[in-house]
């Protein structure tokens, strides 16, 4: 813009009078001009990408040869785990009672055990497969609803971590207290405890299983009390799930510490135990199953697992599909878009293409 | 000049011009007393005004006091639905049903209320800060025979006080006297309306004296005036001195927050304080506006609430189904949840009311979509914007040191969606500094210097000369040697005196004469130099006296009853001093287009003396004195085609009986306390302004600002219609029209009038219904004829549209108004000439409301302010005009031509970053709520959130909160050279292309999906194996640390993706994958790929 003409000059003229001095004094001294930053000026340096062919192809490009290998490693390792999974609920029970699957299981007097033989190979499939040490030994529900909120706020942290709280059992209803005993731990969740028990055996040799670390460390330290004992544990009217010995405390107690930690979907598995040697290709491993959980009610699945792990967890071909759909679809676009640019090319900032010149009727 | 002057100057001229202020012993008639006029002052006695009971003057301009800060800041935020809702939340979260900790929505709840509070208070204490300072500064109050130095807050009505040079008046006063012997003393408004010349006042006469100490001790008199009101320039009173009545007027007047100029010291009595002064009743808080993006954005709240009941009721229609499923022929299904044992929220065999209750747990638990922080964020963000065109050194003004302000906030992304811009003329186009630069004297047409309108003309056809500013300084450079401000004539025949040699040098002389005489001009001489400044209120008289000094005329005194001159004497050959007795001023007015002086001259002769608008000037000549009418008229037209300033200079010999005669008259309806005073005067005035004597027409320029032509082509080229309101004659503004590029060549001219020989002959005859009737007929098949001519040429010629303020009244009137505005839609441009501030007004609303598109109007001075008000946005320029309409717009310029960086580089990133940021948060919010809802789905909607109550707490306030007001303030798609070199970049706000229904529901959509791909994908990845070389398996824990983890990355890349700024704020994402241990796990990477790629295909 033009400064300084007779113009500028004249627009502060015909009034000016007495103030004409003071005016031209005033700004110099005391001026209102705005302080020059980059900020205020928004002149900051900034990067703005330009959406062009070579850009975009690129960075499709390069995302595919990031995601693909990514893809591929995922698949390998979810390829390398062996997991045999094993369906027990309903072959467990006896045939004359496939009826009333609830009343098998509420009776005390019928036996619950249940032997099931599982061969070592690869699931689904006749291909024997050798599974390394350690092979984690998972139950699997089905349909059951952990993540209730009734369920998950069933239960009473501070009496898990102290023995003084043993008390306090809010927010527990309705297993808090036993007549007028409270009982530890509290809460659903406690005493739903699950309590199927699994003996291993190859060649009549018992396969050992270790319980222990199969639980969070922080969880055992921190959130489970080395002195806490529990305390008029399952001695309602109703029983629940699985009881505790009164002499062991509570961190010492994995597999409750396990079950506490509540899964968030309706399927889930939990760690059971831990087996410590290798197991050798089309091996055969009978498990003894004390059957004794009731998923019958609400017709749930049970499940037992073995399964070793990679570097990324157990097999779930999930991750590295999903790289690889990624990334495959980022390199077809790739392609696509080379294609396109090298058969049709159109230029960059053509204003034709703006909405408005498209459509010159309004949007 | 006439419509123009109008505006602010006939008010002030009311009020300070030097009627001459003769005793007025007997007043007419006892004041009216009774409503409207029941205050009593008495002076000497401030004991009688807390009996009277009128309050001290202690002023607040706060909005809270101490007390009531918090209930009535809460109940200013608890007008907003949101946070009603969120407050019932709050409430019910204390109960058994909410599915969290109360922490989760009251933590939110608080930060964002209390952050507006603080906000609040903060603004609120800067201005008791303000109120304390001015209520604590010392005046002198006469108390016990001397002056004592008092604090302003404690000053009562009828306090007399001494007020010094340079000093405020504390309260609006009545001046008793002053250290000038005749009363008078000069003010300056600057506070009040931003006019920094001089304003005089005068004591009436029985008071001039009582400045002495002793004199004031039994200074005793009653004042009854009207009470408290908002007018600035109006004041009707009485005094009872000494058993006798006086009439008070606005002269005698000293409102608070003026300031004492020129004079050593005035003495006056308080007779409004504290709120009762005219300022204070003038503090009105400026038009609250919304913008219609924020109007949306309620909607779409609305819609949120819709969504939010609605997967509520879904949730609670499940949730009631599965807990009714619970027990069966009295058989708990799912036994772990003691269906048996169960209290009412989760009862089987009460499902009804569970479900029932349910539905509130899910109100809160979707409560999230509602965004709470968005209000907050935006306000945020729209001062920061503010700030960005405060503090804009590309519209900061050197010549008058004013930079641009945002006066209020909430209009920025509005600027950026203007369609529709409506102009005032005068001081907004053009500088409002007239220079003095043809006449035509005993028609005779004097001066030849080039015009910007000739200029404008000459660049046509002169590519050689691009710029009209640069041409201007060219051809000023060789034309004048020396120049002069206001002076812009060049005539060898009247220069240097040489107009004596003119064949009517007698004219010639009464011409110059008038133009010395006939003026409410304030002389000042500098002491240092000698040179006479001259202080005027409209910058026409400025450049007339100019004009009068440089032919040889000087004016340098002006006393109460005299106005003196150094005159050139063609009959001595050299200069002498005149004086000439002040008899009357007549003022002007908008009504009248015309003032008058009477004067005597040193032979005793008495004369009227008038200039005015040749529409009512020529209609008042006498028989013998249109000696010279036809070429005059000539002139006339010719002047005003050139796009000049026109008035009519006359004058009349009066004898001493029609004199004395019409004093009588008039003296009685001045001295009327009453509300038809003004009428009154005017029917006197106007028995005296006949049979006048032509003398010839001055012409002056009104220059138009620095880079007006070029700032209209770029806004025109952005597709912004442009409407130009103004008070001038039609040809003046046809012409200023083509020189502001506003019209061009090639452009076919509309033009709608009524002053056509037909109608003026239809005027003359019949009745007022029938006129009314044939009028708007014909109106209506100018405007058919036209519309018709439009779409016949569809769009292969760019039309412009001229109308002129009689027909466009009638157009308001009728119903032709839907007609017009289609006419004027299909116009590139339109001018409507002769328009009264009330038109302009009424046109703004008319396109409002017609177009429904966003209107802005833009104009500087008081004529200017209905019009800013009504449009969407208004924009004062804060010239030469005052203040007032600075002080009722929405931003403050001070140059036209930085309306195209405010509106296409500001409003385009401010709509632009506004559309974004609220865009987003419903994204964010949406992302957040429905992954909610998808767990839910999973848990047999029994209410529990999928993450942790602090994360809940935080998401809105704290972890998402930067990325959006960072996008707010720094996302900048183009640069602003890029913006002003493709105004069309401006259409994306007109249509409103980042803010439609579309793109909103685009972008919720793509929350949607979002929820669906986070919430599958991260189960997927991470359910049922183990999930690392552990073997342990995750919980919900780990479930409610990934998700968040999985939105914080992909909401904050999105940010990081829009907004494209370096600045990079995202420590909220990153730390809180720290504290989840589990950093970024791999679906997290993998989302924003996705998203990544729709949103590529969205481009």
């Amino acid at each position: 813009m033009n400064t300084g003409d007779g113009g500028g000059a004249a627009s502060a003229a015909s009034t000016s009078g007495a103030n004409g001095s003071a005016d031209a004094a005033a700004p110099r001294r005391n001026s209102k001009r705005p302080k020059y930053s980059r900020f205020t000026q928004q002149e900051l340096p900034a990067c703005k990408p330009i959406l062009t062919p070579q850009w975009v192809i690129s960075a499709f490009a390069v995302v595919s040869i990031v995601f693909v290998p990514i893809g591929v490693a995922s698949l390998l390792a979810s390829r390398d785990v062996v997991e045999i999974v094993d369906r027990y609920e309903s072959v467990c029970v006896p045939a004359n009672m496939t009826n009333d699957k609830v009343a098998y299981i509420q009776n005390p007097n019928i036996s619950k055990t249940c032997t099931r033989t599982l061969t070592v190979r690869l699931l689904g499939s006749l291909v024997p497969k050798h599974m390394n040490q350690p092979i984690y030994v998972y139950y699997q529900l089905d349909n059951f609803y952990q993540n209730h909120r009734r369920y998950v706020k069933s239960r009473n942290d501070g009496q898990l971590r102290s023995k003084d709280k043993a008390n306090d059992t809010s927010g527990c209803d309705p297993e808090d207290k036993s007549g007028n005993a409270p009982i530890v731990p509290c809460g659903l969740i406690a005493w739903s405890l699950f309590n199927d028990t699994y003996q291993f055996t190859i060649n009549r040799a018992s396969l050992n299983v270790n319980k222990k670390g199969i639980s969070w460390k922080s969880d055992r330290e921190h959130k489970f009390g080395k002195n806490v004992l529990p305390k008029n544990f399952q001695s309602g009217p109703l029983k629940g799930g699985a009881t505790l010995d009164p002499n062991i405390s509570l961190s010492e107690q994995e597999d409750l510490i396990v079950w506490m930690r509540t899964a968030a979907l309706p399927t889930f598995r939990k760690l059971w135990g831990k087996i410590e040697v290798d197991l050798e290709a089309n091996q055969t491993i009978t498990v003894t199953i004390e059957n004794n959980y009731n998923t019958y009610s609400f017709s749930g699945k049970k499940k037992l697992v073995l399964s070793t792990a990679s570097w990324l967890g157990g097999k779930n071909d999930f991750l590295g599909v999903a790289y690889l759909t990624v990334g495959g679809l980022c390199f077809f676009l790739a392609m696509a878009f080379t294609v396109i640019y090298l058969v049709k090319p159109r230029k960059l900032g053509d204003p034709s293409y703006l909405s408005w010149n498209r459509n010159p009727g309004g949007h | 000049m006439a419509g123009r002057r109008g505006r602010a100057g006939i008010r002030f001229s009311e009020l300070y011009s030097f009627s001459c202020a003769r005793s007025q012993d007997d007043a007419g008639g006892p004041p009216q007393a009774g409503r409207g006029y029941s205050r009593e002052v008495h002076c000497n006695e401030p004991a009688a005004a807390s009996r009277l009971g009128y309050p001290d003057n202690r002023v607040s301009t706060t909005k809270y006091t101490a007390v009531n800060l918090v209930p009535k800041s809460l109940f200013e935020q608890f007008r907003r639905v949101a946070n009603v809702f969120f407050l019932v939340v709050a409430c019910v979260s204390f109960s058994p049903l909410a599915p969290y900790r109360a922490v989760s929505v009251l933590l939110p709840l608080v930060v964002v209320v209390g952050a507006t509070m603080a906000k609040e208070a903060v603004e609120d204490w800067r201005r008791k800060q303000q109120d304390v300072e001015v209520n604590n500064r010392k005046v002198k109050v006469y108390v016990d025979h001397t002056y004592h130095q008092t604090e302003w807050k404690k000053l009562r009505v009828g306090d007399v006080v001494m007020v010094e040079k340079d000093e405020f008046f504390p309260a609006d006063l009545l001046l008793l006297s002053s250290s000038y012997e005749d009363g008078i003393c000069y003010v300056e408004t600057m506070n009040l309306d931003g006019e920094t010349n001089l304003k005089l006042k005068q004591c009436l006469e029985v008071t001039m004296m009582s400045h002495e100490v002793h004199s004031l001790r039994k200074f005793k008199s009653l004042i009854r005036c009207e009470d408290p009101n908002e007018n600035l320039y109006t004041f009707t009173g009485t005094m009872y001195h000494e058993g006798s009545q006086y009439s008070l007027s606005p002269k005698q007047l000293l409102l608070r927050d003026s300031k004492l100029r020129n004079t050593d010291y005035v003495i006056g009595v308080v007779v409004f304080t504290g709120h009762d002064t005219k300022v204070m009743q003038n503090a009105t808080s400026p038009p609250s506006k919304r913008s219609g993006i924020e109007r949306k954005m309620d909607k779409i709240i609305y819609a949120l609430f819709c969504v939010l009941i609605l997967i509520a009721s879904i949730g609670s229609v499940f949730f009631g189904i599965e807990t009714k499923n619970d027990i069966k022929d009295g058989v708990s299904k799912r036994w772990y949840l003691r269906p048996d044992d169960a209290s009412e929220l989760f009862d089987p065999k009460r499902a009804f009311l569970a479900s029932f209750f349910h539905f509130f747990t899910g109100l809160m638990l979707y409560g999230c979509l509602i965004p709470i922080s968005l209000y907050i964020s935006i306000e945020i963000v729209k001062v920061v914007q503010s700030t960005f065109i405060n503090q804009d050194q590309e519209m900061y003004y050197e010549e008058t040191d004013k930079p641009a302000r945002a006066r209020t906030s909430n209009l920025n992304e509005e600027l950026g969606q203007v369609d529709t811009i409506l102009s005032d003329k005068t001081g907004t186009l053009t500088c409002n500094s007239m220079e003095f630069v043809r006449c035509s004297i005993g028609g005779v047409a004097y001066g030849d210097a080039v015009t910007e309108e000739t200029i404008g003309k000459r660049l046509v056809e002169g590519p050689d000369l691009q710029n009209p500013c640069f041409a201007q300084q060219h051809i000023r450079s060789w034309d004048f040697i020396k120049f002069v401000k206001g002076f812009n004539f060049s005539d060898e025949r009247l220069m240097s005196g040489q107009w004596v040699k003119e064949p009517h040098s007698d004219v010639i002389q009464k011409f110059f004469q008038v133009l010395a005489i006939c003026h409410t001009v304030v002389p000042e001489v500098k002491n240092t130099t000698g040179k006479i400044l001259y202080e005027a209120e409209s910058p026409d008289e400025a450049a007339f006296v100019i004009a009068a000094r440089e032919f040889g005329f000087e004016f340098y005194e002006r006393t109460q009853s005299s106005i003196s001159l150094h005159e050139f004497d063609p009959r001595i050959g050299g200069k002498v001093d005149r004086k000439y007795k002040l008899l009357n001023i007549l003022e002007f007015s908008s009504a009248r287009k015309r003032m008058s002086i009477i004067v005597r001259n040193e032979e005793g002769q008495l004369l009227l003396l008038c200039k005015g608008a040749d529409s009512v000037m020529f209609d008042r000549l006498a028989e013998a004195g249109r000696a010279f009418e036809m070429e005059t008229r000539e002139h006339v037209n010719r002047y005003s085609e050139a796009g000049l300033r026109t008035l009519v200079v006359a004058y009349r010999e009066l004898t001493e009986e029609e004199y004395n005669m019409w004093n009588e008259v008039f003296s009685k309806a001045k001295s009327l306390v009453s509300d038809n005073r003004d009428e009154m005067m005017d029917a006197a005035a106007d028995g005296i302004e006949q049979k006048l004597t032509l003398i010839g027409v001055t012409a002056v320029e009104d220059k138009l600002q620095n880079g007006v032509p070029e700032c209209i082509e770029k806004l025109v080229q952005a597709g912004i219609k442009i409407w130009v309101l103004t008070g001038d004659k039609m040809e003046t503004a046809i012409n200023i029209g083509f020189s502001c590029n506003l019209l061009w060549k090639e452009m076919k001219l509309i033009v709608i009038t009524l002053d056509k020989p037909a109608v003026n002959a239809l005027e003359k005859q019949g009745d007022k219904e029938s006129i009314a009737k044939a009028i708007s007929e014909d109106i209506e098949r100018q405007i058919c004829e036209a519309k018709a001519e439009v779409s016949l040429a569809r769009g292969s010629v760019a039309f412009g549209l001229v109308i002129d303020g009689k027909s466009l009244n009638f157009v308001l009137m009728s119903n032709l108004e839907k007609s017009f505005l289609e006419l004027a839609t299909g116009c590139a441009s339109v001018i409507c000439c002769r328009a009264s501030p009330k038109q302009k007004a009424l046109v703004t609303r008319m396109v409002k409301r017609g177009t429904k598109r966003t209107t802005l109007a833009v104009g500087d001075g008081a004529n200017d302010v209905g019009m800013l008000q009504e449009a969407d946005i208004g924009v004062g320029i804060s010239g030469v005009e005052g203040m007032q309409a600075v002080m009722s717009s929405d931003f403050a310029i001070a140059q036209f031509r930085y309306l195209e960086r405010l509106l296409l580089v500001h409003g385009h990133w401010c709509y632009r970053r506004i559309a974004a940021m609220i865009c987003y948060f419903f994204y964010k919010n949406i992302i957040f709520g429905f992954t909610l809802f998808w767990f839910e789905a999973h848990a047999s909607f029994s209410g529990q959130p999928a993450y942790n109550d602090w994360y809940i707490a935080f998401y809105n306030v704290a972890f998402t909160s930067l990325p959006v007001i960072a996008l707010g303030v720094f996302d900048k798609d183009v640069s602003a050279s890029i913006c002003l070199k493709y105004p069309l970049l401006h259409q994306d706000g007109v249509r409103n292309i980042l803010f439609s229904w579309s793109r909103i529901l685009g972008w919720m959509f793509n929350g949607f999906c979002g929820s669906i791909l986070i919430f599958y994908l991260t189960t997927n990845a991470i359910f049922n194996q183990a999930f690392w070389k552990h073997g342990n398996v995750a919980g919900s824990e780990l479930l409610g640390v990934t998700i968040p983890c999985c939105f914080q990355n992909i909401i904050t890349s999105f940010k990081e993706r829009i907004q494209k700024a370096r600045l990079n704020i995202r420590p909220d994402s990153t730390d809180f994958c720290k504290v989840g241990w589990l950093s970024s796990d791999d679906p997290a990477n993998e989302k924003p790929r996705l998203a990544f790629k729709r949103s590529h295909r969205i481009c």
